[in-house]
């Protein structure tokens, strides 16, 4: 697939004019960009721009009114959201949405769910390619879990675990799945500053060595200006401004987003 | 605890429950559990232990509470019964058990697959009421349905534990009459609680692999957070189905089981009544667990027979005479009618509680306990009392 849509020239994601609104509030208003293959893009945006609202329409926890979300050249529309996750497209969440009374272990293996096949017979009768799978799935699994330095907490269920490290665990469930593409939305909110360094740092081990194109929601201006390769900015659903980083950041209209219209509030995030 | 500790602790509570029938030929064994009203009460604990497995796979880790369990219980057994049954009066094929009792899965799954879509539909406290009607339509038509059930309070005999081959005379395992095995001599009771241990045992592997493969965790993912859960590839639809229909077998052959024991079963029994009991179960037992679910069906089963026992033996004091114990039994428990007391072991007479009463108190307060002090359940409990002890003697 990946050749095909190198070939006809076509970028991994295109989302087209896409309108979304809720009972008259308008959470998207015609946002057009798209992510090519390998790209680390981000999202950026005051609250309530409608950055997450566009992973909902990725996903298709959402429906948009208008508009068409392409997926190498093919429309996501209309598709339920564990579709898209069998497309390749995987995410981790604002507000953690981890499976609260897994362990870490099983919370990452449940993000295996896409690469195995075996159906309940299989299971419940440990039998055939339900055993075959769930112990090479194992290994997999423990490869992330060394990738992202979590061995400790293994067998915790995830609900005693620090809030940092839940966020880790987020990300392993995420890239379980061997996505093509990874939406990562707030991934160091709330996070300390050596937290953030780590995630950062894993992000662009993400970007480098699984060679997986992301999408990065973020309000944590300078991670964004370090790590991303394009940056959009949101406002009230409008996209506004698209660009490399230091582009984006000079961009006036970035400035009076962030600030307001009153234009005194300090903006040290965008230095 | 290392899995091989675990494997031998388990494969050793398997032999001494597998020996209870001989109990009385083995040194240091609890005798009394040989006995044959205790044998019934473990046979119906192996029973509802397979119907707790059911709903505890579709409520307890799936997380969509149903109150439907009675009626696939009572399906199940009608099922066996119109195949199990010999022909006459009412319906019945007469054909043997290996027929009978797959069929009192399969086609309680099948149905629950045919009106689970509507069911699985609806979320929560929504869903529960959905399955309630169930228990409803079933009941009035269990009622009707006079040539498959007998009709009301009359009910029907349900086809005996025999293991034939086709239609044979002579079974050729007969587990309803008393007889010689490997040399000891086993009671009808005995040969029924091994038979239902047997059962209890593959129904638990198959829950426990269930819960622990993809399928397992598929069901907990919806349970914990389901836009999540679609979002990492989970068809919720098709999984809330297929924890349905699992169940539904589950509870199928606990309902064919369970009639075939008791040996006569009126459509009454299928009531609301036993969907809470199921409910009950996981709850004290603790759900989303297998072990939860078989401690809780052990409590539940043996706790009346408990108060029973108890409230017979304070009787006993206080006809035998004096004393303080006597004075505190007759406060206790009236034995005629124009005695006092708080529990009346006379049905229908004088101020007190029956014991049927008593126990229906005391499970509604446990339920209360066990929601506001220990979530987890008697699972819960479980795995507390196990981490203190396991480090003893050493600590590691
Ligand atoms: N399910 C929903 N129902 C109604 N309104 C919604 C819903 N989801 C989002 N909205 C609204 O759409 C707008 C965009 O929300 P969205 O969550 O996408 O913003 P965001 O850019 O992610 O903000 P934040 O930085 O606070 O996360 C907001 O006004 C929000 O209230
Ligand atoms: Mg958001």
């Amino acid at each position: 697939m990946a050749l095909v849509s190198a070939s006809n020239g076509s970028p991994l994601l295109e989302v087209r004019d896409v309108s979304l609104s809720f009972k008259g509030l308008v959470a998207l208003e015609k946002v057009s960009f798209h992510v090519d293959e390998g790209e680390l893009y981000s999202i950026i945006g005051p609250n309530g721009a409608g950055k997450t609202s566009i992973f909902n329409c990725i996903n298709q926890v959402y429906k948009p009114q208008e508009g068409s979300i392409l997926w190498k050249g093919e429309s996501l529309l209309g598709l339920k959201p564990n579709q898209t996750a069998e497309r390749g497209i995987a995410r981790t969440f604002q507000n953690i949405e981890l499976f609260a009374h897994m362990t870490v272990m099983e919370n990452i293996l449940s993000g295996r769910h896409v690469r195995m096949s075996h159906g309940w017979i299989s299971g419940a009768l440990w039998w055939g390619r339900a055993s075959r799978e769930e112990l090479e799935n194992r290994f997999k699994v423990e490869d992330i879990i060394d990738f992202l330095e979590i061995e400790q907490w293994r067998r915790y269920p995830v609900g005693l675990l620090p809030y940092g490290v839940q966020k880790r665990v987020e990300l392993g469930r995420a890239l379980a799945m061997e996505p093509e593409l990874l939406l990562l939305d707030e991934p160091v909110a709330g996070m300390n500053l050596e937290e953030t360094e780590d995630m950062a740092r894993f992000i662009l081990d993400i970007q480098d060595e699984l060679g997986i194109t992301m999408i990065l929601v973020e309000h944590d201006m300078s991670l964004v200006m370090d790590i991303a390769d394009r940056v959009m900015v949101l406002d009230f659903g409008r996209k506004i401004a698209e660009g490399p980083p230091q582009e984006v950041q000079t961009n006036v209209g970035v400035i009076s987003a962030y600030l307001g219209t009153t234009g005194e509030a300090p903006i040290p995030e965008l230095g | 605890m290392p899995t091989v500790t675990k494997k031998v602790a388990l494969a050793f509570f398997l032999v001494l429950a597998a020996l209870a029938p001989i109990a009385s030929s083995i040194p240091f064994y609890p005798d009394f559990l040989g006995h044959n009203d205790w044998m019934k009460l473990l046979s119906h604990v192996s029973i509802f232990g397979i119907g707790a497995l059911g709903i505890n796979l579709l409520t307890g880790v799936a997380g969509q509470v149903s109150l439907g369990h009675a009626f696939f219980m009572g399906l199940g057994a009608y099922v066996a019964v119109v195949f199990g049954a010999p022909p006459g009066d009412l319906w019945g094929l007469g054909l043997p058990m290996w027929i009978w009792l797959p069929l009192a899965g399969i086609i309680p799954a099948i149905v629950g697959l045919l009106v689970g879509p509507a069911a699985v539909r609806v979320r929560g406290l929504y869903l529960a009421f959905a399955t309630l009607g169930l228990v409803f339509i079933g009941e009035w038509a269990w009622r009707n349905l006079k040539f498959v059930t007998g009709g009301a309070f009359s009910g029907r005999k349900f086809p005996k534990f025999q293991w034939r081959v086709w239609k044979e005379e002579e079974p050729v395992v007969d587990f309803a009459s008393d007889g010689e095995w490997l040399g000891f001599e086993i009671t009808e009771e005995a040969k029924i609680y091994l038979l239902m241990l047997g059962f209890l045992v593959v129904a638990t592997v198959v829950a426990k692999n269930l819960q622990r493969t993809r399928t397992g965790r598929a069901f907990q993912a919806i349970r914990d957070r389901d836009i999540a859960a679609e979002v990492m590839g989970v068809d919720e639809f098709r999984y809330k189905l297929t924890a349905f229909g699992i169940s539904s077998a589950f509870a199928g052959v606990a309902g064919a089981l369970f009639a075939s024991f008791v040996g006569r079963q009126i459509p009454e029994t299928w009531d609301l009544f036993l969907s809470v009991e199921f409910i009950a179960i996981i709850l004290i037992g603790g759900a989303g667990t297998v072990s939860g679910a078989l401690m809780g069906t052990a409590f539940v089963i043996i706790l009346p027979r408990l108060v029973q026992d108890f409230t017979e033996w304070l009787s006993g004091v206080i006809e035998s005479g004096e004393g303080t114990l006597a004075t505190v039994a007759d406060v206790v428990v009236a034995i005629s009618a124009d005695d006092g007391g708080l529990i009346n072991t006379i049905p229908g007479v004088g101020p007190g509680l029956s014991v049927f009463q008593l126990n229906q108190v005391l499970f509604g307060l446990l339920i209360i306990l066990f929601m506001i002090f220990e979530p987890l359940g008697l699972y819960g409990i479980w795995v507390r009392v196990r981490n203190y002890w396991k480090g003893w003697p050493f600590t590691y």
